[in-house]
């Protein structure tokens, strides 16, 4: 699936105009804590995220993210359009919540490019 | 890039946008001068238009100016031969058939003049003169292409070779232990500009040549570092990355307030982050387990109350080291 094909597929508004629409997607990965996009995401996926401000952009663009879904939505503010456009990754907002919009990738045949994660690595309960 | 796209109406990369402005941006740099075909073939009032096709079969061209006592009187074109040929009056001179109603650009002008007037007319070429009005030249679309690609090609060409230098660094350089030094202060709290280093480190790493996992594994570590710099520290602090062809060491150090339990601060999920912090996305107490992931070895070295020392080492594949021409 490229870009084109999943703004489509989102109903979602693309907010920059510097990307590569042709850009291949290869996946998917959701969340709202960039460590946990830098901690899991593997490389070419697109990321889904409810999060606006600019370090969506550069964690994107250390993770090498092929585009960014804001979800709900969402209007980010100037800064985080300018840098995406500087960076050419491409950034989407769509009106669907994650859970659907998760739903309607995984179902067009996308796969997850989060990395599975197990309980060991993580004792925020302990 | 794939070249098919931009001549078959596709959406246009990045790149390709670049370049589509770069050549706009040719048109107001370059002038009609360096672009046009100079000394064109010329007739005279009286060349019959058998000679004027027979000159346009041998030059292969489609139109050349009328002179006359060294001025320039008309331009006579294939449209006029058609004519001529349509009335089987190929005896005929050409200031029969000439048209005289001229457009003329300089030869100082910049080319977007010459495109304005082809846009603006239905004329495929245009005389060029000088100040004086002299004939210097002729220009058509063709000529305007052909020089915007050839000055493209030689900026393109400028590029490799930037590229080819850097990544050929350290070939250049002889000494016994050669490296590359690259140094960012990063502000405490500056969230808008937080991981703007790490970018330019990636950025630097892969004109130096290193390959994309290499790449990505030392981004990602010094963005973690970077946004920890901006989030917990006092006064900021400093981001030194050393560049050999085998190995990037980086050191990442502030002057507080430093690190009260290293071990819990390890622990997957432990974070003293802020709540507003953590609105950002921030605070996941996954930063410093994410940089050890990505290096190779890591040193964290804190004294609680005067400051932290990161030094992570990333070791690159013996095949492919960076700022050597791999």
């Amino acid at each position: 699936m490229n870009v084109k094909e999943l703004i489509q597929l989102i109903d979602g508004r693309l907010l920059t105009s510097s990307s590569d629409l042709s850009k291949e997607v290869k996946g998917g990965c959701g969340a709202d804590l960039m460590s946990d996009v830098l901690a899991s995401i593997q490389p070419e996926a697109v990321l889904l995220t409810g999060l606006c401000n600019p370090q969506v952009v550069r964690t994107s663009v250390m993770a090498d993210v092929a585009a960014i879904i804001l979800v709900r939505g969402k209007n980010p503010p100037p800064e985080t359009i300018s840098l995406a456009e500087e960076e050419h990754v491409p950034l989407i907002s769509s009106p669907f919540g994650m859970f659907e919009l998760c739903g309607r990738l995984y179902g067009a045949g996308l796969k997850s490019l989060e990395r599975p994660v197990d309980g060991s690595d993580c004792d925020c309960a302990s | 890039m794939s070249q098919d796209s931009l001549f078959h109406g596709k959406i246009i990369s990045e790149q390709k946008a670049e370049n589509i402005s770069r050549v706009e941006e040719l048109a107001y740099d370059l002038k009609v001068d360096q672009v046009m075909t100079r000394d064109p073939a010329t007739v005279t009032p009286q060349t019959p238009m058998n000679v004027v096709l027979e000159l346009f079969r041998t030059k292969r061209i489609s139109g050349a100016p009328v002179i006359e006592n060294n001025e320039l009187v008309g331009l006579v074109s294939i449209e006029d031969l058609i004519r001529c040929l349509q009335n089987s009056d190929m005896q005929a001179e050409t200031q029969k058939y000439m048209s005289t109603k001229l457009l003329t650009v300089r030869n100082t002008d910049y080319v977007i003049e010459a495109l304005k007037m082809f846009v603006n007319s239905h004329y495929g070429r245009l005389p060029v003169v000088d100040n004086n009005g002299k004939l210097t030249g002729i220009i058509t679309k063709g000529d305007i292409t052909s020089g915007i690609l050839k000055a493209l090609q030689y900026e393109y060409h400028e590029e490799e070779v930037r590229r080819y230098r850097a990544s050929h660094l350290f070939e250049d350089i002889e000494s016994d232990r050669s490296s590359l030094i690259l140094r960012y202060n990063i502000k405490q709290g500056d969230f808008m500009h937080g991981g703007a280093a790490s970018s330019a480190i990636k950025r630097a790493l892969i004109r130096l040549g290193a390959n994309p996992q290499i790449a990505r594994r030392t981004g990602l570590a010094v963005y973690e570092a970077e946004m920890n710099l901006v989030i917990h520290t006092t006064n900021g602090g400093i981001i030194r990355v050393e560049i050999e062809p085998r190995q990037i060491s980086i050191t990442v150090s502030d002057d507080g307030p430093g690190i009260e339990d290293i071990n819990l601060a390890m622990r997957p999920g432990y974070s003293t982050a802020s709540e507003v912090v953590r609105e950002l996305g921030f605070g996941a107490g996954m930063g410093l387990v994410n940089i050890q992931r990505c290096v190779d070895s890591m040193r964290l070295e804190s004294i609680y109350g005067r400051g932290t020392n990161l030094r992570l080492k990333i070791f690159l594949p013996e095949e492919e080291p960076v700022g050597e021409g791999n």
